[in-house]
């Protein structure tokens, strides 16, 4: 089970059981939908943006214990970020779990990825990368005020 | 002409008096360690894996025999021709149909359900007629009728389940109308493993005055299949699924059907004569096989439907049923795992979710240890909508799928529980 332990680490299953932020947020001025068809994964995101900054943010859905862990991180590390630190982040996880580069990433230095280098593990797994990344993709649409429902599969 | 034979004697002595243990010495796949374990492969109802025969029939046609068929007038031309149509007659006594003329390739189940749904809609119906399918059809038996229904003006009915997860009889027959055209049902669920009464269905539509379409890439693996008792007008299949290669499909139709419908495809090979003021068309089958059709996968298609015949359809459901009987016991003793339907009769397929673990973390941990099962909505949407859950996990059966495959599933969903500290 050494190799499970890699992709499903402690903070993972913590985050999974018990996931932060998971509620509706009522004064989300963005509100966005992740649906992996496949899978079945679906989350929607909740977001307050005030003077280009995620005041708050919430997510509610269900899935499988990487995406739904993800979602729980995610909210974590982009609360308080400004638009353009939490995209940085969202390019830097895009790479930490496909091991390439976001097609739309900008030169930029990375930001430090913090707790959420605990999904490195998934890039051995190719068939779960599209359930780590299914939550950053609905927050990438939901910051560039994208309307339909996001998908990774 | 040289006569082909795709299965060598020797091999059918061998094959005489057969166990799952003994077969799984034919398939070399099964051999080969799979993240450093022994592969239990219950992945069947998605494809199935390839007994040596099969592969040696594929490239020996490839080294032997290769050329178009039914054009050339060279040799090679001749044996590929002989070799492919003696897959038509071999698939024609496998599932019992009167002649070959009823027998058509296709690309695979999917196709073959498209072939009908355009051609015979555009033959037989007009709007406002109906096309019954069920909750538990596979994406491919609703898909090509919605969009024949929207194109055409038609309407489709939907019969709902009982709770066990078989066909609600009462709700059928309050469906079948003066209206209604055809009925296109699965013999058996890819999800739940129901096998439906595919002869009652038949004859209750054939009394409103309906054809029926049965969708059997689920069956023909694991059932004996006749086509004149089941009385079914159509009957679609799957070589990939019964231990034949991939890129095959068979579209059995009765025959005076098929002389009545217009071709699905034209092109090469499906007509007697073109000009630019008139075509007319080929006779049956070929009338339905524009083009060059997947040679080399229909000849090594024969291997397979031989290796089933010398095994013995029904000492393959026997079998499978024993296993059957063997793997839902020993599910049903695992706390917190749900098994889903509980039709009278399960073949195949056994879907089910282990409480408080997504099916796909589920696969995960599974193929960590090597046992290969499906996680998803295994193209049956609606059906997973009538469960009320997004994605179930799912561990479908072969021929050479033994106790110890399913005893090495409960270990590994034993671990998951664990794993996941349930």
């Amino acid at each position: 089970m050494s190799d499970l332990r890699d992709l499903y680490q402690e903070v993972i299953l913590d985050h999974q059981k018990h996931p932060r932020n998971f509620r509706v947020l009522a004064e989300a001025t963005r509100r966005q939908e992740g649906y992996n068809p496949l899978c079945g994964d679906r989350l929607t995101l909740y977001i307050k943006l005030s003077n280009n900054r995620i005041e708050d943010i919430a997510f509610q859905g269900s899935g499988c214990a990487i995406s739904m862990a993800s979602a729980s991180v995610m909210t974590e590390a982009v609360k308080g970020k400004t638009v353009e630190e939490a995209e940085a982040l969202f390019h830097a996880f895009h790479e930490l779990v496909t091991g390439q580069e976001s097609p739309e990433a900008t030169s930029a230095a990375r930001p430090p990825l913090g707790k959420l280098a605990v999904f490195s593990g998934v890039r051995e797994f190719p068939v779960r990368v599209k359930c780590a990344t299914l939550p950053w993709h609905t927050l990438h649409a939901a910051l560039q005020g994208r309307q339909e429902t996001v998908s990774t599969e | 002409m040289t006569r082909i034979t795709s299965v060598p004697a020797a091999q059918t002595s061998m094959l005489r008096s057969w166990t799952p243990e003994s077969l799984r010495a034919e398939f070399p796949i099964l051999q080969r360690p799979v993240r450093g374990k022994t592969l239990h492969y219950l992945d069947n109802a998605a494809t199935t894996q390839k007994p040596r025969v099969v592969i040696e029939a594929l490239v020996r046609y490839y080294e032997e025999w290769n050329a178009n068929v039914h054009r050339g007038i060279h040799y090679l031309s001749e044996q590929a021709t002989h070799a492919f149509e003696q897959t038509r007659t071999t698939v024609q006594r496998f599932i019992g149909a009167r002649s070959s003329r009823e027998i058509i390739f296709t690309r695979g189940t999917t196709e073959s359900i498209n072939l009908v749904a355009w051609s015979f809609s555009r033959r037989f119906m007009q709007a406002g007629d109906e096309i019954i399918i069920t909750q538990l059809e596979h994406h491919s038996n609703i898909v090509p009728w919605q969009m024949v229904c929207e194109e055409r003006g038609l309407k489709l009915r939907v019969v709902p389940l009982t709770p066990e997860g078989e066909l609600d009889w009462e709700a059928f027959e309050r469906l079948l109308s003066p209206r209604t055209r055809l009925v296109a049902v699965a013999h058996v669920s890819n999800v739940l493993g129901t096998v439906n009464p595919v002869q009652k269905i038949a004859e209750l539509a054939h009394a409103a005055g309906a054809r029926v379409l049965v969708d059997g890439a689920q069956a023909a693996p694991h059932l004996p299949v006749n086509v004149q008792e089941l009385d079914c007008d159509f009957y679609a299949f799957s070589a990939h699924k019964m231990y034949g290669p991939t890129g095959v499909g068979v579209l059995y139709g009765k025959e005076e059907l098929l002389e009545a419908m217009p071709p699905y495809q034209g092109g090469g090979d499906m007509i007697a004569s073109v000009t630019f003021e008139k075509t007319t068309y080929n006779v049956l089958p070929y009338k339905f096989e524009a083009g060059t059709p997947n040679i080399a996968d229909v000849v090594a298609f024969k291997a397979a439907l031989d290796f089933l015949n010398q095994l013995g359809m029904e000492e393959v459901a026997a079998q499978e049923e024993k296993l059957m009987e063997y793997s839902l016991q020993a599910l049903r003793e695992i706390p917190g795992l749900t098994i889903y339907g509980n039709p009278a009769w399960r073949c195949g397929a056994i879907a089910f979710n282990l409480d408080g673990v997504h099916p796909h973390d589920l696969g995960t941990v599974l193929d960590q240890q090597g046992i290969a099962i499906r996680t998803g909505h295994h193209c049956a949407q609606p059906l997973m909508e009538w469960l009320g859950v997004p994605a179930t996990a799912r561990a479908s059966l072969g021929i050479y799928n033994t106790a110890e495959d399913i005893d090495a599933l409960v270990a590994g969903l034993h671990q998951a529980r664990e794993f996941f500290r349930m």
